[in-house]
């Protein structure tokens, strides 16, 4: 058993698994066991974190008004052929 | 979970194929899925249709809503958009716009060049949306739906201005083979006192490194580092991380597993740590 938890080269290909809730039981404790005893690992978790949170930032972005405008343009010509039977 | 229920696509889903992003050039193109040989790729789908067409026609996916999606969330509010929409009521149409616009965007240009190529298969889309929409029976969730026929659309447009490979050839490349989240002589060799612990402390991104991380120069450059991602680890970093898709939504839309979709996800995500790391780096050394 390592004292460790896990070694930190280890550590750091888990992260992704860890936040995806798919460590099993044991592998879970030697994760949070390794956190406890390591800051640079503590550290790197953060990290990826940061660039999850950083990464859902770009995906918030404001429509065109141009665009949207355009799409009520083929959105009403559609409405006018579905009215008249096409 | 991450279990797809049957589908009649992705396993012959074909990406663009940038040569500028570390590929070189190769044999491509495959268009009949009963012949692709799968790299290592583990196959979830047994139902794989032959013959497919992309053909534009065939991108309003009538065929799409008779599978066995996954119930969306929020199917309740999903409804009653969908019947606006039939109806022709211009507020749901808007709704359902802001909602999947930048998504969709942001899809298709996975697939084609240019951000107004990119534009115009998301107007065709919201067409094929129109059209399809008498048929959709709801099974699969609005949002997946919605996708699959901008990737259709977008797979045909793309394809046509470009050398397309399958995507299973892309996962199973980008899943092979090692790929360290951190380069290994960052850790201790078997000489060192610790083995394979960190060598160094582990920088850290500034005084406030969430500040930093959220500035607009920052977000800028990960734009950038995304795009810069192999193909289908930007496929799922964006649909994970950047438009918040769950990973069986992921998986189910790209026609990936579960194990697959994970360890894309992982090398992507790491990758981005990285390139955050080294323009931090990078700005602490400059004056």
């Amino acid at each position: 058993m390592n004292p460790w938890g896990y070694d930190c080269n280890e550590f750091v290909e888990v992260v992704t698994d860890y936040l995806e809730g798919k460590l099993p039981g044991e592998d879970r404790a030697r994760f949070e066991k390794h956190l406890e005893l390591c800051g640079s690992c503590r550290d790197y978790l953060e990290q990826i974190r940061m660039t999850l949170a950083a990464t859902g930032r770009l995906g918030a972005e404001e429509l065109a008004p141009k665009a949207v405008e355009e799409l009520l343009t083929v959105f009403r010509r559609w409405k006018e052929g579905k009215a008249e039977g096409r | 979970m991450g279990e797809r229920a049957g589908a009649g696509r992705g396993d012959w889903m074909a990406v663009e194929w940038r040569g500028g992003f570390g590929y070189s050039s190769g044999t491509l193109c495959c268009h009949c899925a009963a012949n692709e040989t799968f790299l290592g790729v583990e196959r979830q789908n047994e139902r794989v249709r032959g013959g497919r067409s992309v053909s534009a026609g065939g991108a309003t996916g009538p065929r799409d809503t008779r599978e066995q999606g996954s119930q969306g969330t929020g199917s309740a509010d999903e409804a009653r958009l969908l019947e606006g929409l039939r109806q022709g009521d211009e507020d749901a149409f808007l709704t359902l716009v802001k909602r999947y616009q930048p998504l969709l965007k942001r899809v298709a240009r996975m697939y084609v060049r240019s951000d107004a190529v990119a534009e115009e298969v998301v107007q065709e889309t919201w067409l094929g949306v129109f059209q399809g929409i008498e048929r959709f029976e709801g099974r699969a969730s609005l949002k997946t739906w919605v996708v699959r026929i901008l990737m259709n659309r977008a797979r045909s447009r793309g394809e046509r201005e470009s050398r397309m490979i399958p995507f299973s050839a892309l996962v199973g490349d980008e899943t092979g083979g090692s790929d360290p989240a951190v380069a290994l002589e960052r850790f201790q060799d078997a000489a060192g006192e610790y083995p394979g612990h960190w060598a160094a402390p582990l920088p850290r991104w500034g005084e406030n490194p969430e500040q930093w991380v959220c500035s607009l120069e920052t977000l800028e450059y990960l734009r950038g580092a995304i795009q810069g991602l192999p193909n289908a680890q930007r496929m799922v970093v964006t649909l994970r991380d950047e438009q918040e898709w769950t990973a069986e939504e992921v998986c189910e839309a790209l026609g990936i597993t579960e194990a697959n979709q994970r360890v894309l996800l992982h090398r992507g995500r790491s990758k981005l740590r990285r390139a955050l790391e080294s323009r931090n780096e990078g700005q602490a050394a400059r004056p």
